[in-house]
């Protein structure tokens, strides 16, 4: 603690140069990428004519051109938060490989954050705007009509990409306990389709089962707190708010992962020699 | 020959119960999974009193459908994805000079007995989606009802097999093959009315997913197609998935043709 003040800047710096390193690892998988913006846009068309077809004119709180950008934002952002992303730690804990992470300078969930963000950096380049573009040309989609919408959509982008990570870091953390973490990512990736607003707005779903997914998981703030934003389905004071439960969840879900971590650690044991 | 076969999936099924918990997870996961398409129609009639023109009992029928047809598939061929990882590490050298079938063993060493869970919970909601359907039952609707999702069941393997092979030429293919697959899926999971233009026939006629749900479950509903479809379309399904299943095998040929392991 004693070199903390002094070691600020250096850390800044690693942090940077690590999300750095992210953004570029992730800008050379060019065939994964496009496989994945592919599939994307499929997903967009379909989910578009699916909740047409359920909203019609207007029903639980979108009218039809909001939908339409609702499901082309929310394809965009799959990527861009890392919904189904790997962090890569599950591996290295069976691995042990692990132990390289730990010999590090800077604490495990710092490095992987910084790495995720660089990913999903890259990933709003491509994988964000390549839908929202196809949807924009195949449909109509409804721009904000407010601007402050604007830098309001990129920090609750980014809150959510940093709660994603949190719960995936979460997810496969548990490979210090189980060593297989197939398991907790099956629920992981169960939850994040069926809870995050993804195949239907939680507004569908009844009142009091949206109310509990709201205050007690992470999920709907992954994608339809941002997709909301986007859309203005609330007032702008609202819309605020939605925000800054994203910043709440996300404080509390690095938190979570730096005790996992701490445990985690005391629990790791490497075979060989 | 069989005997070998079964003796391998002993072993993969042995080598997978090994974490216990993490398998437990993964089983009862997974099924849950199956239900989502079917869950997600009940929500949708929540908002909507119909769904391009059909009532919930009939929509239910046809995503009920879609689901058991895929789970059928899923069980069987729903690894061939993990083509990938064999291609990648060059693990293919060593099932082809094997004296057994390429594709056999890889369905073989890849299988995941926790499918089994989804194929029982997808044909009890089959079920009651035929049960609550309201079909005026025939000897000839009694076939088609076991035909169709069997039917189903073959199309998707197909599209496993055919859009799995892409990965001998391009190996990060996965997500793209989920396009298909998985989107097959969904895309059969809501009455072709819903959709339209080029979409509704590039992935309804084209690819054959009408031939899944939609035109079976109009012929055992006995209703006419809104689409001013011929009747008989509804008996198409078998037809439909022999030649998926003639055209995946095409495929899956010329990739292991075109395999040039990845050297060291």
């Amino acid at each position: 603690m004693a070199n903390h003040s002094a070691g600020a800047p250096v850390r800044y710096r690693t942090f940077i140069a690590l999300v750095s390193a992210g953004f570029r690892r992730y800008s050379t998988y060019r065939q994964a990428t496009l496989a994945g913006l592919f599939t994307n846009v499929l997903f967009g068309f379909m989910r578009t004519y699916v909740l047409l077809a359920v909203v019609g004119r207007q029903a639980a709180g979108y009218d039809a051109r909001q939908i339409v950008t609702y499901v082309w934002v929310s394809q965009g952002l799959i990527a861009t938060v890392g919904l189904w992303g790997e962090l890569g730690l599950a591996d290295r804990i069976r691995t042990g490989d692990v132990v390289a992470d730990l010999l590090r300078p800077v604490p495990p969930v710092f490095a992987y954050l910084a790495a995720d963000l660089g990913r999903a950096g890259f990933a709003a380049l491509v994988r964000f705007v390549g839908p929202v573009l196809v949807g924009a040309l195949a449909f109509d989609l409804r721009w904000p009509q407010r601007p402050a919408t604007y830098p309001l959509f990129v920090v609750s982008a980014v809150l959510a990409t940093v709660i994603s990570f949190g719960c995936r870091y979460l997810t496969e953390a548990a490979a210090y306990w189980l060593l297989d973490a197939r398991g907790p990512r099956i629920v992981w990736a169960l939850c994040s389709n069926a809870l995050t607003g993804l195949v239907f707005p939680l507004s569908f779903l009844p009142g009091r089962v949206a109310a509990v997914l709201w205050t007690a998981t992470p999920f709907p703030w992954l994608l339809q707190a941002p997709a909301d934003v986007v859309v203005e389905r609330h007032s702008a004071g609202g819309a605020l708010v939605l925000v800054a439960g994203q910043a709440g969840w996300a404080g509390l879900m690095l938190a979570v992962a730096g005790y996992a971590q701490r445990l985690g650690t005391r629990r790791l044991v490497v075979q060989g020699g | 020959m069989v005997e070998t076969y079964l003796h391998l999936l002993r072993a993969t099924v042995r080598a997978q119960s090994q974490y216990r918990l993490s398998f437990a997870v993964d089983a009862v996961g997974t099924s849950f999974g199956v239900l989502l398409d079917v869950v997600s129609v009940l929500v949708f009639f929540r908002v909507t009193r119909s769904l391009a023109g059909f009532p919930f009992r009939e929509a239910f029928l046809m995503a009920s459908l879609a689901t058991f047809g895929f789970a059928l598939a899923d069980l069987v061929a729903g690894n061939v994805d993990l083509l990938r990882f064999n291609v990648r590490t060059g693990r293919l050298d060593a099932l082809l000079v094997r004296p057994l079938g390429v594709l056999p063993q890889l369905l073989v060493l890849d299988f995941a007995p926790r499918r089994l869970g989804r194929v029982v919970e997808s044909l009890v909601v089959y079920a009651v989606g035929l049960g609550y359907a309201g079909v005026g039952w025939s000897p000839a609707r009694a076939l088609l009802a076991v035909l169709a999702p069997l039917s189903g069941g073959v199309l998707y393997g197909a599209l496993f097999v055919a859009f799995g092979s892409v990965a001998f030429w391009w190996i990060e293919s996965a997500e793209f093959a989920n396009g298909f697959t998985y989107g097959g899926r969904d895309f059969a999971a809501y009455p072709l009315t819903v959709y339209s233009g080029l979409f509704r026939r590039l992935f309804g006629y084209g690819l054959g997913f009408a031939f899944v749900s939609y035109y079976p479950a109009l012929a055992l509903l006995g209703r006419a197609d809104p689409l001013h479809g011929p009747d008989w379309l509804g008996w198409c399904a078998p037809l439909v998935a022999i030649a998926a299943a003639l055209a995946a095998g095409g495929v899956w040929r010329l990739g292991v043709r075109h395999y040039r392991s990845t050297g060291s």
